[in-house]
């Protein structure tokens, strides 16, 4: 979507505020969420993805006013009803409905670790055909799906060369939307930065961008 | 230093009073705490937008759920008009997590674990020691920069949100800068969490169109002469840099070379100093 997320080139958001000796949370209730979410993605209702996806749906004037982490909070109430693990109305009363069977938590402290330790890679170790080859110049497809993309508006009509092959992941577009992997390739693009933002840039300066194969067309 | 400095107190406060990340300055801390309701932990919080505007993103929300086909539909019918914004986060996340633990659905020692193991075991010395190593390891270098996830393996760094590594080095003639455009996607067994300066509006926008301007915030200027490349990860492959190894270190051991080595040094933010040029987190 379109989104304000998208923000990659925009202007006047402001000056870096740098913090000196940062903590990781800022506060209990951060770190807490941090592991809710995580928690609860172990039952596998929804994807990387479509979290993704959720936080893009937080209302633009919400978005960039909001920090980071409350847009998470934003989010992960949004998701967990449409879950089915966890009601609305259980949410908003802060209790379970009377006389459910108790579940048994599907992420331990011990898969916890695993979690951490291995992570939830998103390749595919299957056989699909690479429609570019490293070298190939190509071009961004102008394209606008209202819902979930990873191509940024930025580059979208671009000409680039494909810089390294990546291997073969699972394709964001369809799966935030629950509509199959689609694994394909993904390709890291370079961009000109003369080509990206015109006369401006410095004529040797560049952006990379990872783009799935079904962002690119040949040029 | 051109950085403003957010002091900690007010990250505690921004941390309530809505604002801990894109906007520190007083006049949007002033907005918001204004709009923070009655602090009733029942209430569902303030609704966001007027009715023309809520409307409006209702519709916009339903034609895109519309256009989308499958099982799982009601995944894109979102209601923004439900979308609320809870008052007071501390207390509305505590009472998640209760409901959510009444519920046999998490358990606490599992929340335990992945928050010790970012607060307090995985950070950005992790990406220190691969980068001391590769700097006094040739064969180890040349691993990490053409297999970086067995490379990076070795060292026994891995996992969530790393699955897929990919080390790009600082030269001369090169300068190498990470961003997340779209979100705030990070190496995290290397380097921890993202600082939220990373995460930012401001850092996120301008990372890709103005690189050599955001690396004079940080106070780095980059001659004319070298060029900027800027990995927008956006995708599942998380970037580490590979900062050039300062002048003066050629008798240092790994851990005296990886206890010079700076989160954003390796974010591409920042140059490895020499402890007497003064440091950087």
């Amino acid at each position: 979507m379109n989104g304000v997320h998208d923000m990659g080139g925009m202007h006047d958001m402001g000056p870096i505020e740098y913090e000196k000796d940062e903590p990781v949370f800022h506060a209990a209730w951060e770190a807490r969420l941090f592991a809710l979410r995580r928690a609860m993605g172990a039952w596998r209702k929804w994807n990387i993805d479509a979290t993704r996806y959720q936080v893009e749906l937080v209302p633009p004037a919400a978005y960039l006013e909001l920090s980071y982490y409350a847009r998470q909070l934003v989010a992960f109430l949004e998701m967990l009803p449409k879950s089915g693990l966890v009601s609305k109305a259980e949410i908003e009363n802060a209790t379970p409905v009377p006389k459910q069977p108790k579940a048994t938590p599907a992420l331990t402290a011990e898969k916890a670790a695993q979690l951490v330790a291995r992570g939830v890679p998103t390749s595919r170790e299957v056989p699909v055909t690479a429609r570019f080859e490293v070298g190939q110049q190509v071009r961004a497809r102008n394209m606008h799906p209202a819902g979930h993309t990873r191509l940024p508006r930025y580059a979208r009509g671009k000409r680039g060369t494909i810089d390294r092959d990546h291997g073969v992941f699972v394709f964001p577009d369809t799966n935030a939307h629950f509509l199959g992997e689609k694994p394909q390739h993904v390709y890291s693009v370079r961009f000109s930065a003369r080509e990206l933002w015109g006369e401006q840039a410095a004529s040797h300066d560049s952006v990379y961008l990872d783009l799935w194969d079904d962002y690119l067309e040949p040029a | 230093m051109t950085l403003t400095r957010l002091g900690t107190d007010q990250a505690a406060a921004g941390a309530v009073a809505l604002d801990s990340g894109a906007s520190g300055n007083p006049e949007s801390r002033d907005s918001a705490a204004k709009a923070t309701p009655d602090g009733n932990a029942k209430t569902t919080g303030r609704d966001w937008m007027d009715t023309t505007r809520r409307d409006f993103l209702t519709t916009a929300a339903s034609a895109a759920g519309a256009a989308m086909t499958g099982d799982h539909e009601h995944l894109h019918s979102h209601d923004h008009e439900h979308q609320a914004v809870p008052s007071d986060f501390a207390l509305r996340v505590k009472s998640l997590e209760s409901l959510l633990v009444e519920k046999g659905l998490v358990d606490r020692a599992a929340l335990d674990v992945l928050v010790d193991a970012y607060e307090h075991k995985i950070g950005p010395r992790n990406g220190a020691r691969v980068v001391a190593r590769a700097w006094t390891d040739a064969a180890y270098k040349h691993r990490l920069m053409t297999s970086a996830d067995a490379a990076i393996a070795e060292l026994g760094y891995g996992g969530m949100q790393g699955e897929h590594m990919v080390v790009v080095e600082n030269t001369a003639k090169v300068h190498n800068l990470v961003v997340c455009t779209l979100c705030s996607c990070y190496p995290w067994p290397v380097l921890g969490l993202p600082p939220v300066w990373y995460k930012s509006a401001p850092y996120r926008s301008r990372a890709v169109i103005d690189p050599r301007g955001v690396l004079r915030e940080f106070g780095l200027e980059i001659p004319e002469d070298v060029e900027v490349r800027v990995w927008d990860s956006t995708a599942e492959v998380r970037y580490l840099v590979l900062p050039e190894r300062p002048r003066g270190t050629e008798k240092m051991s790994q851990e005296e070379l990886a206890a010079l080595i700076t989160r954003d040094a390796m974010v591409g933010v920042a140059k490895v100093a020499l402890p007497q040029e003064g440091t950087r987190a």
